[in-house]
């Protein structure tokens, strides 16, 4: 009640502070949404523009179970299996007809469209709100408000990313996925089971989208036509924090959050959108290189 | 050929725009009118990204443009409908050139940053104007816009709107394919780095390409925005736009301008069929289907694999040529101030990530000499030869040929100013004839021949290399050593003053070699001056008048073959120094 009495800075502070956070928040989104996709770029040269048709299936399946009376985390028993055969099944076929970098943007377009058709088929084009006791719970820090599913979210996106960090980095499967990124043949003639790696690495991507979906259902209205809406701002996360790197789609995820939180905290939130895209062109203009 | 072409246009045009006048339903009219339609759009869509293979995913951000110009102009500036048309090109044609000047630039952008940059401005677009009072959320309704009566009916004015446009684009892109921007285009394609060596401009040639691609897109929403007489950004920035063109154009075939066309009919015709039985939804899935199936089993496209077809069918009865029946290549006019110097570098420095490839080189070329560069591996040879032909920039240092400074043009005006060069690895357009590789740099090389005369003198230079025989065949049907023939070939095309050979020898079999040296001294015969890098040392010490030996990125020694070879510091540099 005392912030009655200093009417203009402290809740401005306060509003500020809530759109600094709620920014953190989206922007962990980004990056878990972009982690998938940075690894089946950089290290096997697939660009999978699926990966967000996939991650909405998987906020729709969510849905569904979620619906049928499952708790929503424990849909992840069932959508992170789906996912990872079906990530397996997607580099088999592009392994099997050897599909280009460029190629494989194609084909994961035309798969985009058919998911997205699916998707309307099944649950039709009218906005899906799945209900559950975690939307409820709210927790509040000072004068802030901290949701728990933008809590699990932001849990998620770092907990993989740091495992998958962590993976990478002191394992020796991770190393030999490195090894492959760098050079699929050389790292097969040091005897590395480029075949193996690769299927198990496009899987795990797929389930990362699905990990993304499940965070999606728990904070997002779901429509067939959202699809699209992530696609930039996850792309430019993706290209800023570097391709194949594990922290860099998070990392550069939440500057992008905070900064378009800012933008809308600042100006309108009419010209959000346009922050990852200059954040994105003043990147390929400075340091063109990175990408 | 272009006067039969036209007169089939022409023809075309004639016989299709009588058919509102038989009084056929307004439905078919209609129909007709969405085909010709998607074939403004596939089509214009094909001249940047089919031709140079930068694929835009942001045709849907230009297409929107027009119609949201036409919209705005028609419906809140009173301008008369067709008035808004040229509008809509201006408009849609600056925003893509604007992009354009912005990506381009990049170096090396690579096809699938492009396509995703493409396709996150159709989002930023549509967030644009659907949050300005351009649209503000409720959408443009043109229903009160008077429509001309060009036709008996609205729909027939439609149809023969579209029928102007579709025509208008199909010809714009046939002539471009066939015109030098054209060959640029493809050979961008193909190797871009290549290209621009080879005099062509690839940032204007791609802008150009973006424009003319963007501005006829514009044309087609603004006839569509009074199509629909209704605009809003959901509808107008979907997906569908970018992923029906690119079905259309890989369906069909994106090689050729006409390729997209048929795409275009066989899709429209396949969703209105699909529309038409209220499946609208299996519709756009069988959509991505064929859009799978088509790259992985039929990546050249229905008409593309035709075309093909019926070329294979052509070459296999056209004439061999003789080469014996050639006149002898005539290169740039020998003796001419021989011995004067003809380049000069003075103190050229290029570090790569602290890696010092160049420390300050001085060096002449003089008229005339067939001037060896030799040293180790790593030494700065092909670095050397890279910075002259312009593929990268020095950090430092001037480059003096013939009075000019290359160090600050482009690679496109060094090839310009009579320099050309060779790739140690080759590095023919793969998807053109042996032919049309060599003709590209007499095409866009110092002299800039006609297309007829390039090939004349494509001819003459493939006779000399002894690769006649072969000027149909693509450069994947040719053995490795053809293939360095080959570049040879495309270095001579453009009649070069200075020739910068990247070892030629490498990789070729004992007598190969001894051909390539009697060819090398036939070109120097007819008064090139050549620099070559070579590890080969009986072909340096059999062609070169000198030699400048590099180490480190310096110049270590130079001066007579055979001395400088046995100079300690030299022997040294390649042999290592011997442990007392």
């Amino acid at each position: 009640m005392t912030t009655l009495n200093s009417p203009m800075a402290l809740p401005s502070l306060t509003l500020l502070g809530q759109s600094l956070l709620s920014g953190l928040f989206i922007g962990a989104l980004y990056g878990l949404l972009g982690l998938g996709l940075s690894l089946c770029w950089g290290m096997l040269r697939q660009i999978n523009l699926a990966h967000f048709a996939l991650a909405f299936l998987g906020a729709y399946l969510t849905y569904q179970l979620a619906g049928a009376g499952m708790d929503p985390l424990a849909t992840l028993a069932v959508v992170v299996p789906c996912f990872f055969a079906l990530g397996v099944l997607m580099h088999w076929v592009f392994a099997r007809f050897s599909v280009s970098a460029f190629n494989s943007l194609l084909v994961t377009f035309g798969l985009t469209a058919i998911i997205e058709a699916l998707i309307q088929w099944i649950w039709t084009a009218d906005f899906r709100r799945m209900e559950s006791a975690y939307g409820e719970v709210k927790f509040r820090v000072g004068a802030l408000y901290v949701g728990l599913p933008e809590l699990l979210t932001l849990g998620m996106a770092v907990a993989l990313s740091l495992l998958t960090w962590v993976w990478l980095r002191y394992t020796y499967s991770g190393k030999a996925m490195r090894a492959i990124a760098e050079d699929a043949p050389i790292a097969a003639a040091f005897g590395v089971n480029v075949r193996g790696l690769s299927l198990m690495l496009s899987g795990l991507s797929a389930a990362f989208a699905g990990v993304a979906g499940l965070c999606l259902a728990l904070s997002y209205t779901l429509a067939p036509g959202q699809i699209y809406a992530w696609l930039g701002v996850v792309f430019a996360a993706v290209m800023l924090g570097g391709l194949g790197n594990p922290l860099g789609p998070l990392v550069a995820g939440i500057v992008i959050g905070v900064s378009e939180a800012l933008t809308m905290a600042f100006t309108a939130p009419a010209w959000a959108p346009l922050v990852s895209f200059s954040l994105l062109i003043v990147v390929l203009l400075a340091r063109p290189e990175r990408i | 050929m272009r006067r039969r072409a036209l007169a089939g246009f022409a023809a075309a045009g004639l016989a299709l725009s009588a058919v509102p006048f038989f009084g056929l339903p307004a439905f078919y009219e209609s129909f007709l009118y969405l085909v010709f339609h998607w074939i403004v759009l596939a089509v214009s869509w094909n001249i940047l990204s089919g031709y140079s293979g930068y694929f835009s995913f942001g045709h849907g951000a230009f297409f929107g443009a027009g119609m949201y110009t036409t919209a705005t102009l028609a419906t809140k500036a009173g301008v008369p409908f067709l008035w808004t048309l040229p509008a809509a090109a201006l408009v849609a044609a600056a925003f893509g050139i604007a992009l354009g000047a912005v990506v381009f630039r990049l170096p090396r952008l690579r096809g699938e940053l492009f396509a995703l940059l493409t396709l996150a401005v159709t989002f930023v677009l549509a967030t644009i104007v659907l949050n300005t009072p351009i649209d503000g959320g409720p959408g443009l309704v043109l229903s009160a816009v008077p429509l001309p009566a060009i036709g008996p009916s609205p729909s027939s004015t439609f149809y023969l709107l579209g029928l102007a446009l579709a025509l208008a684009t199909l010809w714009i892109a046939r002539e471009i394919q066939r015109s030098k921007l054209g060959t640029g285009l493809f050979a961008i394609h193909d190797d871009e780095d290549v290209a621009e060596v080879l005099g062509v401009p690839t940032y204007r040639y791609k802008l150009a390409a973006f424009g003319v691609s963007c501005g006829l897109a514009g044309v087609a929403g603004g006839i569509q925005a009074m199509f629909i007489s209704y605009v809003t950004v959901g509808e107008t920035f979907s997906i569908a736009v970018p992923l029906y063109v690119v079905l259309m154009s890989v369906l069909g075939g994106s090689r050729h301008w006409f390729g997209p066309a048929v795409g275009a009919a066989v899709v429209t015709a396949l969703l209105y069929a699909f529309t038409a039985s209220d499946y609208a939804v299996a519709g756009r899935a069988a959509v991505g289907m064929i859009l799978i199936l088509v790259i992985l089993f039929l990546p050249e496209g229905i008409f593309g694999q035709a075309v093909r077809a019926l070329d294979r069918r052509r070459v296999s009865a056209a004439p061999a040529i003789d080469a014996a029946d050639l006149p002898a290549p005539a290169a740039a006019a020998p003796g001419k101030g021989e011995g004067k110097t003809l380049l000069e570098a003075r103190g050229l420095s290029k570090a790569f990530h602290g890696v010092q490839a160049l420390a300050g080189v001085d060096l002449e070329v003089r008229r005339g000499e067939i001037l060896g560069l030799v040293g180790p591996n790593g030494s700065g040879k092909s670095t050397l030869i890279n910075v002259v032909s312009g593929h990268f920039r020095p950090d430092s240092g001037r480059i003096l040929f013939e009075g000019r400074n290359l160090a600050a043009l482009q690679a496109h005006r060094i090839a310009r100013t009579g320099l050309a060069r060779t790739y140690q690895i080759p590095r023919p357009f793969a998807h053109l004839s042996v032919l049309e590789n060599v003709a590209l740099p007499a095409m866009f090389g110092r002299d800039a021949l006609p297309r007829a005369e390039a090939e004349r003198e494509a001819r003459r230079w493939l006779a000399f290399t002894g690769l006649a025989a072969k000027a149909t065949a693509l450069p994947g049907e040719l053995n490795l050593h053809q293939r360095k023939f080959l570049e040879l070939a495309r270095a001579l095309a453009s009649r070069p003053g200075l020739l910068l050979l990247d070892e030629v020898f490498s990789g070729l079999t004992h007598a190969e070699i001894d051909d390539a040296i009697r060819l090398i001294r036939a070109i120097r015969a007819q008064g090139a001056t050549i620099v070559f890098v070579e590890h080969v040392i009986r072909a340096v010490m059999e062609l070169t008048d000198r030699i400048v030996v590099l180490s480190y990125g310096r110049v270590i020694a130079q001066g007579d073959p055979r001395a400088v070879m046995s100079e300690p510091d030299v022997v040294a540099a390649y042999l290592g120094k011997p442990h007392a």
